[in-house]
């Protein structure tokens, strides 16, 4: 198994922590009943899940790069080109 | 210009001429081949396909039904329906689209039904599929030539009240005043109807890719703008930021909590998102994409452009509900006409008219999408597929595609006459239906032991128990709001019904393809 390899598998396993993570964050039970208004104008629950939404974007930013499930060589037609396979 | 719905008519038909003008411009790049017509000779680059993409997954619903929705159910249907899918949307990106379009790309597949085929060695798993896949875009289909010609009757009501046409009454003979005098609906719809024709008829996929990123464009400004204004008309304050404080003070306490909204259903309608990765007009247009890397914008753009166009729509619905609304003219009763309602309350009719535009090209960025997509799975899966790709040309193609989808539009705007208000409803149950076929394509990816025996029978299980619920819930009268009630401990949760259709699609498909033979290893190896 080559480093590349080895770290792309250790990249979808922390997306995949920070998704799951995402997905407890995103049943906020703790706000359920909150009526606080943050900048006094959003209700924290919005609020909340308006930073979830931001928090998704950045986990997939990082996914892009630690995790892309396709090496960046990879031709229009969907093949790897022969210096990675070699690599590999 | 102060005709009451003249300019905002006006405006209408200067967006639908705009669009008509990108549609048949785009045609000039037409080279004439079947790719190029289904997937623009995948030749998307990463905003095109962030915009279209987006713009397709964006319906109606995302500018009317979230101010609707949060005018009803309050702050909470921002994590059911947006935070949700902006995370698993990117994720079915993430894991289904980038890897359907290496193996599409190397067997030159355009559409779900062709993969499946030969992953699973099985010409009728494309048999059950085509129905399904069908039966399931054509409720979402008329959703939107529906509203289409409601957004149109009621943003240009007043234009023609004496013309008996234009005129809307109730049942007891009282002009309904938010409509009448409005364009009708089966008017504005065909319109609305024609225009996507055009475009996707003389521009095929590039067409609706261009016109897909106008309209996103469109809506995406024009949701903000009206979000400032509606709050500075509302408010009465001086400044943003005192009118925003204003009106979140005087909204009451349920609907900027979740105090009414059921734990349980919140958290099962997490599954109903993962309905686009079976979504086939979302296939066709992951087709488009330039290269692997294309997806990375998308993939990473999508949630943040969910939060833009849905936190202010929410927090529109929640003001109405509070006591800084107006006493006059009343809130209509129905809570899909609540943003156009302020829109015609609150703001000049200019903004009305570039409203209305903006909500005809949320539900155009989506149709024409559809329709595209049907006409080329009656033309791929089923015509070319049984004639034999040799015996139909190219240009032949090409042509078939575009007869079926003059066809299709048709069928649907005949259809969209008759009485099937009740299409409304279907919406939640096309999603499900689609989420239900998740752990298939997901199988198809990433397991090797999937079968076409286990593929089928999960798809039978996904239709049983789809229909099974839906017969329940049509027993109850209770299409838009049907749960399950799980007793536990002494308690009553309620689950979506999408909980149940996704497991006993996922446990037949694992336990059949457990004790049924494989594909042949030539095929495991065009696969993994």
């Amino acid at each position: 198994m080559t480093s590349s390899t080895t770290q792309k598998s250790n990249g979808m396993w922390i997306i995949a922590a920070l998704v799951v993570l995402l997905l407890i964050l995103h049943q906020d039970n703790w706000f359920w009943t909150d009526d606080t208004l943050v900048f006094g104008f959003l209700p924290i629950g919005l609020f909340w899940h308006a930073c979830i939404s931001i928090g998704a974007s950045l986990t997939w930013a990082l996914a892009t790069v630690i995790a892309w499930p396709l090496p960046d060589e990879t031709d229009e037609n969907g093949d790897v080109s022969s210096t990675e396979e070699a690599a590999s | 210009m102060n005709h009451p719905g003249l300019p905002q008519l006006i405006i209408i038909l200067i967006y639908l001429g705009l669009l008509l003008l990108l549609g048949l411009s785009s045609s000039r790049l037409f080279k004439g081949t079947k790719e190029d017509y289904q997937v623009a000779s995948h030749s998307i680059g990463p905003f095109l396909l962030l915009m279209s993409l987006f713009g397709t997954t964006m319906t109606a619903f995302a500018l009317v039904g979230s101010s609707g929705e949060a005018f009803k159910e309050g702050i909470g249907v921002y994590g059911m329906l947006a935070s949700s899918s902006g995370i698993i949307h990117s994720l079915c990106f993430f894991l289904i689209g980038v890897k359907v379009w290496k193996f599409a790309r190397r067997h030159k597949y355009t559409t779900q039904i062709e993969f499946f085929r030969d992953r699973l060695e099985s010409d009728f798993i494309g048999l059950l599929l085509f129905p399904i896949l069908v039966g399931l875009v054509v409720p979402y289909l008329l959703i939107g030539v529906i509203s289409s010609g409601t957004v149109i009757q009621s943003l240009t009501a007043g234009l023609a009240p004496n013309v008996e046409m234009f005129q809307a009454f109730t049942p007891d003979g009282n002009p309904i005043v938010a409509l009448n005098g409005g364009v009708p609906p089966w008017l504005g719809s065909l319109v609305i109807c024609v225009v996507v024709l055009i475009y996707v008829f003389f521009g095929g996929m590039r067409g609706t890719t261009w016109a897909n990123t106008l309209q996103t464009i469109v809506f995406m400004i024009l949701g903000v703008v009206t979000f400032y204004i509606i709050a500075t008309r509302l408010g009465g304050q001086d400044g943003l930021m005192a009118n925003l404080n204003a009106l979140a003070e005087s909204v009451p306490e349920e609907k900027i909590t979740r105090m009414e909204m059921s734990k349980t259903k919140f958290f099962t309608y997490l599954l109903i998102p993962l309905s686009v990765g079976m979504f086939p007009h979302l296939f066709q247009h992951w087709m488009t994409a330039k290269s692997a890397n294309t997806f990375k914008v998308p993939v990473i753009c999508h949630p943040i452009f969910i939060m833009i166009v849905w936190v202010p729509c929410v927090l529109v619905g929640i003001w109405a509900t509070g006591d800084l609304i107006p006493a006059k003219p009343p809130l209509p009763s129905n809570p899909n006409t609540i943003l156009p309602f302020l829109v015609k309350t609150q703001t000049g009719k200019v903004l009305g008219g570039l409203l209305a535009a903006g909500i005809l090209a949320a539900i155009m960025s989506s149709l024409d999408s559809q329709f595209l997509c049907i006409g080329t799975i009656f033309t791929n899966d089923v015509l070319t597929h049984y004639k034999g790709k040799e015996n139909v040309t190219d240009a032949q193609q090409v042509l078939y595609t575009r007869l079926f989808i003059i066809g299709i539009v048709a069928i649907t705007y005949l259809l969209s006459l008759g009485n099937v208000k009740s299409v409304f409803a279907m919406g939640v149950w096309c999603f499900s239906g689609f989420s239900a076929l998740f752990p298939i394509v997901f199988a198809a990816l990433y397991w090797r032991g999937l079968t076409a025996a286990g593929a089928i029978s999960g798809i039978f299980a996904a239709i049983v128990s789809w229909s099974v619920m839906f017969y329940q819930a049509l027993e109850q009268d209770a299409l838009r709001t049907f749960v399950l009630k799980l007793p536990l401990g002494g308690e009553e949760y309620e689950i979506m019904p999408v909980v149940v259709m996704l497991a006993s699609s996922l446990v037949t498909m694992i336990v059949v393809s457990l004790v049924t033979p494989k594909p042949s290893e030539k095929t495991l190896a065009r696969f993994f």
